[in-house]
Formats: C-alpha cells, structure tokens, sequence
C-alpha cells in the first residue's frame, strides 16, 4: 500500500537534503560527450557554410594556443614553463571541444568533469549561480584532472544573456600544501595528506578574485605568491579566449561559435570510429607489472584485454590490482582515461583535435576500488604508478592492431619511457624562501624504437609530445640545486632490438647554500621494467636511486679535482670519496633532507626496442659502440656482432655466423610451448614475492600473499604496513636471532 | 583457395586461406589461425640479466638488472629459423599471454576487399 509513493517521498527529501556534494559518479565515470542540444542543432541548421566554419575553427585554435602561449609565458611554476598545461574552450554543455596543439594532452580528456559540475550542482543553486563575470577553479583529482597539484581555472562566455561556451586553462602548479613539498607527495596516506583539495569553487565575481578566498587558498600551501601568480596567469589566459570567442561571435555569429564548437566534436568523433574500423576486429591482450607503490617493492598487475570490433574498442581492465588504501598510486577512473586518451592523441592519430571526442568511442572496464578505478577514500597523488603502467599496457597491444591496418596516421611504436623520473624539492632557498616542486627534467624520457627506426634520446615525456625540460642554469638561479651531471645518457640504457630504444640520461644532484633542503624521487622500476618492446624487441633495463652521504664533495673536491667522476657507475663502482657512504634504492623517495654536497643520482629510463637484436644492422650497433651508447658486452652477448674495440670496424663474416650461432642456440635451449607451459606455470603467484592482482582467473585478486584473496567484484581495500615497522620486525628478528644464539652459547659454555 | 598472407606484425602472418600462423622470415607454419600462435612456437625462460646486465657492483641491491626472482624473460623463437618473434616479462610461474586472438571471419571478409590490400608495414 502506498510503496511508490512512501519511496518518492523519502528520495524526494533526499535529494533535497544532500549533505556533502562529493564526486558525482554519473559525471566522474561519463567520457561520453553530450548529445546534440536542440540550441546546438539550431546553430547546425542556421550555420552550414562548412569553409566559414573551418575559418572559426581556426580563429579559436589559434587562440587556444595563443592562449597556451601566454600560461607558459606568465606562469611561475615550472610546470607552466615547461608546458605542462593545456588551455581551452569548452562547450556550454560542459564538453572540451578545442584545446591547445602543445602541452600535457592528457587533460583533453578530463577537464570537463568539474565544468559539467559547476553546471549541474552551481548554476541553478541561488548560493553559488553562474554568471559573467564569475570565475572557477578546482584541483581535486575526484571531481576530475589528473592530480591535486594541477590547478584548473574556467570562466562563463555570454552572449546576450545565454551561457555560449567557457574558456581556461589547466596548469601543473607543483606545490599544493600536501605532507611533502612539491604536489606530488608519495608519502600520503590518505586523501587529507595531499594538501589542498578544491572541489569546483567560484573564486572571484565581476572578473575579480576573491580576496579572501584567494588569501584562504594561499594560506593552504607553502608557496603562497606561487599560487597568487598561478592564478593570475590561467585568469587572464582565460580572458584573452573569451575575448578570441567574442570577436569571432562578432565577426561570423553566434550561431557560427556554437556550430563550429559542436561540429568538431561531432567530426571527431565520427573520424576515430572511422579509423577504429581500419583496424582489424579481434582481441589484444598484454601485462604491465608495476614494481612498487613508491613506499616499497611489490608487484602490481596491470591487466589488459583490448578488444576491437566494429567502429568500437574496448578496454579491459578487469583483474588488475586492488587498490592501496594508504598509498598514493591509486588512479581515479577518469584520470585513467586520460592517460589512455594519450596514446590515441600522441602515438597514433596526432593529427586530430586536440578534444575529449578522440575518446569518446572507447569504453574502459575495470574494477570498483582497483587500483585503476580507486574509491574517494584512497589517496591518489602518485596516480601515475598505476595509470602509466595502465597507458603501456595498451601502447604495446596496440601495434597488434595498426601493424595491419589499412590506415595508419603515425609509425608503430615500442613502449616509451613511462617514469617521472626526477628530483622534487622542498626546502629554503638562497633567497630565504620556502619553495617546493619538481624539476622539469622528468621530461627527457627515452623514445621507444619505431617499424623503421631508432627510438629517440631523452625526447619527451609520454604525456606530453611537446614539452622542455628546463634550463639547469636557470633553475639554478631559483633553488640551490645543483647538478654535477645534469644529463648525460646512460650507456646500454636502451631497450635492444631490431631497432633500439632511445636512451635515458643520469642526473647526479647536490645542494650548496641552504640551511634545510631535501630531496624527493618518485618512479619505479627498479626490479622489473616499467616500459617494454614490441615483437621480439627487449625492455629497457631498470633502474635504481643512488646516494653518496656523508661526504661534501665540494670540501672534498677543491683540492682534489682528480676526485671527480662523470657518471653514476664510475662513482658507485670506484667509490672516489673516502669515508663516504655509497648505497642504492628503488625510486620511490620521501622526504629526505640532504648536506651540502651529498650526492643524489638517477637515471632517466630509455625506450622499449622493436624486433629481433639479431637483426640490427651491425654498422648502427659499431655506431652506438662508439658513441658511448653500447658495452662491449652487450654488442657480443646480446646483438652478437663481431667488431674492432679501438675501430668499430664489423667483422660482417664472424657476425654472420655468430649470430647463425645464437639462432641454434635459441632452438637448442628453448622448449615445445606445452612443455614449457607444464613446467613454468603455478597455481598461484609466487609466495616470496609480494603479488597483488588476478593471477589465472581475473574474477580472483591477490592481495600480496598466495593466501590471500578476495573477489575482483568485491574488493578489500590493501592497507600497506609501514615500511620502517617491517624493518623494525626484521632488525628486532634478527637481534631475537643473535641474543638467542648468545644465549645458546653462554648455557653450552657453563654445561 | 586463396593464398593471400596477410601481415599482422614484423614476424607474423596469417595465411587467409589456410587459416594457419606463419613466420614472415621463413615461412614456417607456426599454429591454426583461430588459436594462439605461442603454441607454435619455441619457449626460454631467460635470467633478465643476460641481457640487462648489473652496472653497478653486486654488493649493492639495486644494479640496473632485473631482479631475476621477480622477473622473467620469456622469448618464443620460431623453430624453423630462430627468429625471436616475441617476447614477455613476466613474474616467475606466471601464465603466459595469448596476446593475439584475431576475428578471422571478420579479417577474410576484409581482405576480400580493395580496402584491406594497402599494408604499409607489412
């Protein structure tokens, strides 16, 4: 009697009575665009002269770009002046449909979320309203964006009264008042130890920020002119679009701004459907491990199925790791797609907009509170530990498609370098200021190995094909961070192959003239690549953090320049500075306070190789010998050619039959598939490796032992011990060990 | 019966009539095109660090090289000719990857077409 109604009743008062607007799922798990809106079909229908419309389309990338321009300009963060940021316009529905040529393309995927909430959740509340003149920020990563250290700034376009688009920019401004300096700290432990978390906020009115909300958010972290000046520079980037889309509404319509916004969304889309159907229908399946959670060594499972049918492609992935309750590499959904959207935008058609419809087509399925799919309650910062994994999971099943596809916008690739590998920073600097945040040296990530070539040295990083890595003399002139070697490439850092990835180059840091410093790292792959091949070609090798303490090598070298060495093996291999203590790490880093002249040194990872080493041109291997790029150990051992150490001269005849050698060798040593399979596969993961997601049955995750489980569609959450209690246990074990061993002594000395 | 091979990656190709996996170095017949190719091919379990040998000397716990207790490297070879057609790495006693598993209906009734014949890598 009565249900419905009593139950309408009861939603009726709770929608009415929500008390905490936290991220909204049906806009964080939507990548979809919105449909056409009968205002939208209007404009279609007004505005058809498809040469004029083109024009309009480039007036506003233009001032995308222009608007990109003046952020990386303006901007104090490094971030900003290294491009990581896009500028944009988005549609009045909330929709990216234009955004910068240049930049961390990533966003063009995951901007729109806190835009659609303003519309959903502001415009109509009589607390907040939308109007000209207002204008937007938020940076939590669960109401979208990638990270809480990425700001994004938006403000309405009207045109007589009616909401035509918005316009803004999104920026990496660093520090964001999080447990560790810098923005992206890998020691929280929960979403409150991040630092600032906006939820979409209006922050100013009348084209005027808020002063106390200004001071309220620079109050919130350690660099509050860095944060005063940040917002400046995306305010007025966003002015400068909004005043781009006037003259063109002024020049061409309204109707004109409003049917090309649309339009490119719509082409978009119907061009990557097309081009999904040039791909051969069929599943592609890869696993991606990622080594750590920044804390400690364990093994993650990225788990991909792709499956392409039709115009469509699914992304699956189903099985991968629970999430980690109290560390920060767990990757909100849309932050996910984003990154998956990169490939798609960098790697294989780079010639489309730069607009979330290139995603549109796509569907990815995962697991709630895996780590690619983490719940509110999880700490996310570090989110790229999962989602580059996530992103080369698919980079290197792609191949198995376009390889045959019968159209193709770019070469086929290996996997690229995947690690921000670099130093954060935090501390007081030379001029007395507290500063915190990262160093754009990240951006020199080894190029994978394409069909026709060698990848590229220390090109850029895999979000962003264009972006700097920063001057070391001007970041000098701002901390006091030093670098004894800023860059210099890592030899056998490539991934080999048929072609080779690009290299990777060490950085050997220090301090001088400051009174509290302390360094940050934040990558793994340290015991298992991060990045890999394609068709037969090898992964990059891994790599560790490495540190001198307790010696000031400027004291010690200023008599003594012989002392100095060039590269991170000659110092960790001839340990030139007496007393000194040398050790190595995996990448993940906290905090860590540094003297002056302590040595801080890591190695930027090189590009997954393409095809059989044993059919690299042996006169590109004599090459990289003597550039410096290749051991004699890995030209004999691992390509199998035969040359003149002093010369590089290619015995072809030698190379020829040692390579016919190594070819007998594989047949010889190798085994039948189902023999081996019989012998290689367990059960379960191995039990002295600790091992998190699906193993044999993606319905069945591992949670770090082969004893403990739970179902992929009802996850328990993984609460990480800290590492300095397992270490604790491990210390007081082992003194249990010796005192009982004494003790064994001292009864068998007086028996 | 048709004979067109069709290209699918460096070292692979399906013969679209015969539906079967083929080396494109020697053209061994490797495995039926509808089931994984891997079962074709030659397995090796290899140490990582035969070929990303520690740089660093081995008193140190991290050097450069895979940790070979957390990491293998599985090659296949085609047993014809030896070429190393693919490679995993993978967690010791990890299932391997059936990596390929291509609509053949779909990818005949492609190729039967104009469009499917340009094949730029291939």
């Amino acid at each position: 009697m009565g249900g419905d109604k009593e139950k309408s009743i009861i939603e009726k008062f709770l929608e009415d009575n929500v008390l905490f607007l936290g991220p909204d799922p049906d806009i964080m798990e939507d990548h979809s665009v919105v449909p056409t809106t009968p205002r939208e079909a209007a404009a279609l229908k007004a505005f058809t002269d498809t040469e004029t419309m083109n024009l309009v389309r480039h007036k506003l990338q233009t001032a995308c770009n222009e608007s990109f321009d003046m952020v990386e300009q303006m901007g104090a963060a490094p971030g900003a002046k290294w491009g990581d940021l896009i500028s944009g316009v988005w549609t009045a529905n909330g929709d990216l449909a234009m955004a910068s040529m240049g930049g961390v393309l990533i966003f063009s995927v995951l901007t729109q979320h806190p835009v659609k909430f303003i519309l959903k959740y502001w415009k109509d509340d009589p607390t907040v309203g939308l109007k000209d003149g207002d204008i937007f920020m938020h940076n939590d990563a669960r109401y979208g964006n990638i990270h809480n250290t990425d700001q994004s700034l938006v403000i309405p376009v009207f045109h007589n009264g009616e909401l035509i688009c918005f316009t803004g920019a999104i920026v990496h401004e660093g520090e964001n008042g999080a447990i560790e300096p810098g923005g992206m700290p890998s020691a929280a432990e929960s979403p409150y130890d991040e630092g600032l978390k906006m939820s979409p906020i209006k922050v100013g009115e009348n084209y005027e920020f808020k002063r106390d909300i200004m001071t309220f958010l620079q109050n919130s972290v350690r660099e509050p002119k860095l944060q005063l000046e940040g917002m400046k520079s995306k305010f007025f980037a966003a002015m400068r679009m909004k005043s781009r889309v006037e003259d063109a509404i002024a020049e061409y319509g309204v109707d004109a701004v409003v049917a090309t916004l649309r339009k490119t969304l719509t082409d978009t889309e119907t061009e990557v459907r097309r081009r999904l159907t040039c791909w051969p229908d069929g599943k592609v399946r890869t696993n991606v491990f990622a080594d750590g959670t920044l804390r400690e060594n364990c093994l993650i499972r990225i788990r991909c199925e792709l499956h392409k049918k039709g115009d469509e492609l699914i992304i699956d992935f189903r099985g991968s790791s629970p999430e980690f309750l109290n560390r920060p590499n767990n990757t909100v959904l849309a932050s996910l797609k984003g990154m998956l959207a990169q490939e798609f935008l960098s790697f294989v058609w780079p010639d489309l907009p730069r607009n979330q419809a290139v995603f549109a087509p796509m569907t990815v399925l995962t697991d709630r509170k895996s780590a690619l799919h983490c719940s509110a309650d999880a700490p996310n910062a570090q989110s790229m530990m999962t989602f580059f994994p996530g992103f080369t999971a698919i980079q290197i099943g792609v191949p198995k498609y376009l390889y045959s596809s019968s159209h193709r916008a770019t070469d086929v690739i290996g996997g690229w370098y995947n690690m921000i590998v670099t130093f954060l920073y935090g501390g007081i600097n030379q001029y007395g200021e507290l500063v915190g945040n990262v160093c754009a040296d990240l951006n020199g990530m080894g190029g994978a190995a394409r069909w026709n070539r060698d990848g590229e040295h220390s090109l850029a990083p895999v979000f962003a094909p264009m972006a700097d890595i920063g001057e070391q003399e001007l970041i000098e002139e701002e901390v006091p961070l030093i670098k004894i070697v800023p860059h210099k490439l890592m030899t056998d850092g490539e991934g080999f192959g048929k072609f080779r990835g690009g290299h990777g180059y060490q950085q050997i840091a220090t301090m001088k003239d400051s009174s509290m410093w302390g360094f940050m790292c934040c990558s793994i792959g340290s015991k298992f690549p991060s990045t890999y091949g394609i068709f037969g070609g090898y992964a990059p090798g891994t790599l560790p953090l490495c540190k001198v303490k307790g010696v000031n090598v400027f004291e010690v070298m200023k008599d003594h320049r012989e002392l100095l060495r060039y590269s991170i093996p000659e110092i960790m291999n001839e340990r030139p500075f007496p007393g000194a203590k040398y050790s190595t790490h995996h990448m993940g880093l906290q905090l860590e306070f540094a003297e002056p002249g302590e040595l801080y040194m890591i190695t930027q990872g090189g590009g997954g190789g393409y095809g059989d080493v044993l059919e690299r041109d042996p006169a590109l291997v004599s090459k990289d010998f003597l550039d410096g790029l290749l051991s004699m150990r890995s030209v004999q051992q691992v390509y199998h050619v035969v040359l003149d150490e002093k010369t590089g001269a290619v015995d072809q005849a030698a190379t020829d039959q040692a390579r016919q050698a190594e070819r007998e060798m594989r047949k010889s040593r190798a085994k039948p598939y189902h023999e081996f399979v019989k012998e290689w596969e367990t059960e379960k993961p191995p039990r002295d490796v600790p091992f998190y997601g699906s193993w044999k049955d993606r319905s069945l995750l591992y949670r770090g032992s082969p004893d403990d489980t739970c179902p992929a569609d009802d996850i328990r959450s993984v609460m990480m011990p800290n590492p300095k209690d397992v270490r604790i246990a491990e210390l007081e074990a082992q003194l249990e060990s010796l005192r009982g061993g004494a003790d064994v002594e001292r009864a068998h000395r007086r028996s | 019966m048709s004979t067109q091979r069709v290209a699918i990656t460096e070292y692979l190709e399906i013969d679209l009539g015969q539906e079967r996996w083929h080396c494109r170095r020697c053209g061994h017949d490797i495995a039926p095109a509808r089931s994984n190719y891997k079962e074709g091919l030659l397995v090796y379990n290899r140490d990582p660090r035969e070929i990303h040998r520690p740089i660093l000397d081995d008193s140190y716990p991290f050097t450069y090289a895979p940790d070979p207790k957390w990491c293998r490297i599985i090659e296949f070879y085609c047993p014809s000719c030896g070429t190393m057609i693919e490679n995993e790495y993978l967690p010791p006693g990890h299932p391997l990857t059936h990596d390929i598993e291509l609509d053949i209906d779909s990818l005949k009734e492609r190729h039967g077409s104009a469009e499917g014949k340009a094949n730029a890598a291939g």
